[in-house]
């Protein structure tokens, strides 16, 4: 049940300090060079205000970039595991978009079933998600194709809408934004009736989902693949971008006889993610890896976990070198 | 000069010399993207303008476009000396590209061969702009702590991508050092110190090399100025050993300047 | 809240070394912390992953039988870090182990039936655990058949084993080398497996086929187990991709949409023949 509540204009700024003398972490977007990252702020005035998608996404506070999942010491040989660092403190999210949000459901789909990932876990756990809904998107925007929305709810414990004078309808959709807003109770007051849906953005639907999935099994052979990946230069900037990319590296690290083991992101576009120490390569070729990234995404995570591993944000397509554009790709492939 | 290139495409195309040619295209909203070209018919689709700057050079090295066959390549200043620096690192032998040449003044360039790009090349010498050497100054006259702390703020903004590497035409190795791990010469994790490691180690590997494109910078999805990197050793080599051709890392003279040597 | 850390893996004491070819090994691990010995279970097929602490993890198929408690067993080449590594340890040495992962051979489904191992060179490890699992429950089952070659006699490893499965009289056991790979006392047959195979026509009336091997040999494997009557739900297989998590998180090791890790290492042909050529 979905609380509506109001948090005026100011009190956004109120709500990040109260935050912070609470020791909780805020995270925002804020302006940095001339890109949109999300970092640690001290208060809502740093918040970066007229964009339409950070460059990076939010993924580092749940899921860094580097890692660590353990600390050990060597002797001859013998090892000793040392104690696990201590978690870090709880985290506030601030400024997500819906599209950002949705993302969570893939990530919890892949860390945590079956096999819980307690690294993962223990993050998301302590980690609050305020989103704000949008207002304007681009052309490389297409939440509304793969089941999501300017103003959805899904994935966010408070979702902040701006309506009319600055003020944010906050609806208040989780136990945890329960608690999150009880932290600064008189900040939330009593909603009108603000309408929401005309403080969206209008983002037209551009393919059929269903249609796609059921599609991509018999493409798998196709020369699609190959035409459209040859321009693809084999970065990880798409995966990395990406908030619903998941896929990691573990790599050891030693000083001397301590050393660590990191948990570090990893793309399926890299040549030597398949690659065996034979020097065998499943995935040899471009085509080849590129197509895994739209059949894990779109045919393998709906089929073995009911997530669609993309919730349209956009960002590959912004941040890629060479213009390897996911919506124009999809489109192509529901025309095959 | 649009125009042009579609005529040279469409002609080499259909006389069979060329089996694709590479050249720049529409793509998303006002962004230019590369353009595999393989039939005459679709030579309209090339166009050519001040946002035509990708370095085409990189997909000459890469075993999915030499798969199609010959090609040609629509190059620019920048993608000519990268030609000639692949065709001087034996990337390719005379005859295994084509290259349709066009003028920092906009011009139809005739590079019927690898030695008329060398010779190309020479007469248009790398040589960093007005605007370049500001910048380098102003990170020269910064502290060494200073410039270093400039450094590790931009590097910490690195996610390990790679798109640095996969957009630059000399980052052709197979097997990246970064992807070594007997034995693990840098790290691979988004860390301070690997980030570091990589961006210095990939700048040396470039010393002598780099011919100022600036696509790493441009491909960089959180553009840091790694540009300024190579810059810097562009202008140190020129101090150090000249202006010349030669592979500056590969190339010997007793004459070489020992001063590094305290 | 402290969950335990599934990346954690157990510390293990290198009990015994056996070189069986100049760059292969065997190792017997035993837990370090008995409790967690004494708790440890795992079934035919399944793997782990085993550390070097500081070089990093690889991925083995467990070698020996459940059937055999206190240990587990491991076989590797020396080919890349870790393995190297891995190599130069000592009797005594603490190693890490990660598991048990993947799905298991369904052994307990072959009760009555005889079975049919065809396997070469350093792919009889994932297949040895079923054997000794099998043997172990001899009564089980009726003819026990073991194919099995490599490139030279030098190459064959568990070469004590093989001796023993040679001499037991509930065994068919029939070892070959590639032709130039005899030595002068070689008792063997002399041929490639896929020939030497055909030649022993081993009946597949109520048999279930396990087939491990290097690509090559798969394929020209498999239709003369087709010509002997198999069909390709009754030959099993273990296949191997790269792999980090080794429990379907990582995502490198897929193949399609399974994960090697998860949904395998243990296949049908029937199911492999489904699978694109992705391993």
């Amino acid at each position: 049940m979905i609380d509506k509540k109001l948090l005026q204009k100011g009190s956004l700024d109120e709500l990040v300090k109260k935050l912070k003398s609470g020791g909780t972490r805020v995270f925002a977007p804020v302006e940095k060079g001339g890109k949109v990252l999300f970092d640690e702020v001290d208060s809502a005035a740093a918040m970066a205000r007229d964009y339409v998608q950070t460059t990076l996404s939010a993924k580092d506070v749940i899921l860094p970039r580097c890692e660590e999942m353990m600390r050990f010491t060597t002797g001859q040989g013998t090892v000793t595991m040392e104690k696990a660092p201590d978690l870090p403190p709880p985290a506030v999210v601030l400024g997500v978009r819906p599209c950002d949000a949705r993302s969570i459901a893939v990530v919890n789909a892949v860390y945590l079933k079956d096999y819980n990932d307690a690294l993962y876990k223990s993050k998301i756990d302590n980690t609050t998600i305020v989103g704000i809904s949008c207002a304007k998107c681009d052309e490389y925007c297409f939440c509304t194709s793969v089941n999501g929305s300017p103003g959805d709810t899904e994935g966010s414990d408070i979702l902040l809408t701006e309506v009319d004078g600055g003020n944010y309808l906050a609806e208040i959709v989780t136990e945890k934004g329960k608690a999150l807003a009880a932290m600064a109770p008189e900040l939330f007051t009593a909603a009108g009736s603000e309408d929401k849906a005309k403080h969206l953005a209008d983002v037209k639907v551009q393919f059929d989902l269903k249609a796609v999935e059921k599609k991509l099994p018999g493409v798998f052979d196709g020369e699609v693949w190959i035409t459209q990946s040859l321009r693809c230069i084999g970065c990880g900037t798409c995966s990395y971008v990406c908030p619903a990319c998941t896929c990691f590296d573990i790599q050891d690290e030693t000083d001397g006889n301590r050393g660590v083991r990191l948990r570090c992101w990893d793309s399926c576009g890299f040549g030597q993610f398949t690659l065996h120490t034979s020097g065998h390569n499943p995935r040899e070729v471009q085509s080849q890896r590129w197509r895994q990234r739209i059949m894990h995404k779109f045919s393998y995570q709906p089929d073995q976990l009911q997530v669609t591993g993309c919730v349209g944000c956009g960002r590959c397509s912004r941040a890629c070198p060479v213009d390897m554009n996911i919506l124009q790709h999809i489109k192509d492939i529901e025309a095959q | 000069m649009q125009d042009k290139i579609r005529q040279k495409a469409r002609e080499l195309l259909s006389s069979g010399a060329v089996k694709v040619v590479i050249g720049y295209g529409e793509g998303t909203g006002s962004r230019v993207r590369a353009l595999f070209i393989q039939r005459p018919e679709d030579a309209d689709r090339l166009i050519m303008d001040e946002r035509c700057v990708q370095n085409l050079a990189v997909y000459l090295t890469k075993h999915e476009v030499r798969a199609i066959g010959k090609p040609a390549i629509v190059a620019k200043m920048p993608v000519i000396r990268s030609i000639n620096q692949l065709a001087y690192e034996e990337q390719f032998n005379e005859g295994d590209i084509a290259v349709i040449g066009i003028s920092d003044s906009d011009e139809l360039v005739d590079l019927p061969d690898l030695t008329s790009v060398r010779e190309y090349a020479a007469k248009n010498p790398l040589l960093l702009t007005a605007e370049e050497r500001a910048e380098l100054d102003k990170l020269e006259t910064m502290t060494r702590e200073e410039r270093w702390n400039y450094w590790l703020e931009e590097l910490s903004n690195c996610i390990k991508c790679y798109a640095c590497r996969a957009s630059c035409p000399m980052c052709y190795c197979p097997r990246c050092t970064v992807e070594v791990n007997q034995p693990q010469w840098i790290s691979v994790p988004a860390h301070e110190i690997g980030n570091v490691e990589w961006h210095i180690m990939r700048a040396m590997h470039l010393a002598g090399r780099c011919v100022n494109c600036g696509e790493c910078t441009r491909a960089c999805p959180v553009k840091i100025p790694l540009r300024l990197l190579n810059q810097r050793i562009i202008a140190d080599i020129a101090v150090n050993f000249g202006q010349s051709e030669d592979y500056a890392l590969a190339a010997f003279n007793p004459n070489d300047k020992e001063d590094f040597i305290r | 809240m402290e969950e335990k850390n599934v990346y954690q893996p157990y510390l293990m004491r290198i009990a015994a070394i056996i070189d069986e070819t100049p760059d292969v090994k065997t190792f017997r691990l035993e837990f370090i912390n008995e409790e967690e010995g004494k708790n440890f279970k795992f079934a035919a097929g399944q793997f782990g992953e085993y550390s070097v602490f500081g070089e990093g993890e690889s991925t083995f198929c467990i070698a020996s039988s459940p059937t055999r408690e206190g240990y587990i067993e491991c076989t590797f080449r020396k080919v890349g870090r870790v393995t190297k590594a891995l190599a130069s340890r000592e009797i005594g040495d603490t190693v890490g182990f990660r598991g048990p992962y993947g799905n298991t051979f369904p052994i307990d489904q072959w009760k009555g039936k005889s079975l049919l191992f065809v396997t070469g060179g350093i792919a009889l490890p994932p297949l040895r655990c079923v054997i000794w699992n099998a043997l172990d429950l001899r009564d089980n089952f009726k003819d026990v058949t073991i194919v099995y070659g490599a490139r030279s006699v030098n190459d064959l490893v568990y070469k004590h084993e093989l001796e023993e499965w040679g001499k037991r009289g509930d065994v068919k056991l029939i070892t070959t080398v590639d032709p130039g790979g005899e030595t002068k006392d070689w008792k063997g047959e002399i041929g490639f497996v896929p020939t030497v195979l055909e030649k022993a026509a081993p009946s597949s009336a109520n048999t279930i086929a396990l087939l491990c091997g290097p690509p090559i040999m798969i394929k020209l494997t498999m239709p003369v187990l087709t010509k002997l009557g198999f069909s390709p739900d009754n030959i099993f297989t273990t296949l191997e991709n790269r792999m980090k998590c080794g429990i379907g998180k990582c995502g490198r090791c897929n193949v399609g949409k399974y994960f090697v890790c998860k949904d395998g290492p243990v296949f049908t042909f029937a199911q492999v023949n489904q699978l694109p050529p992705e391993y």
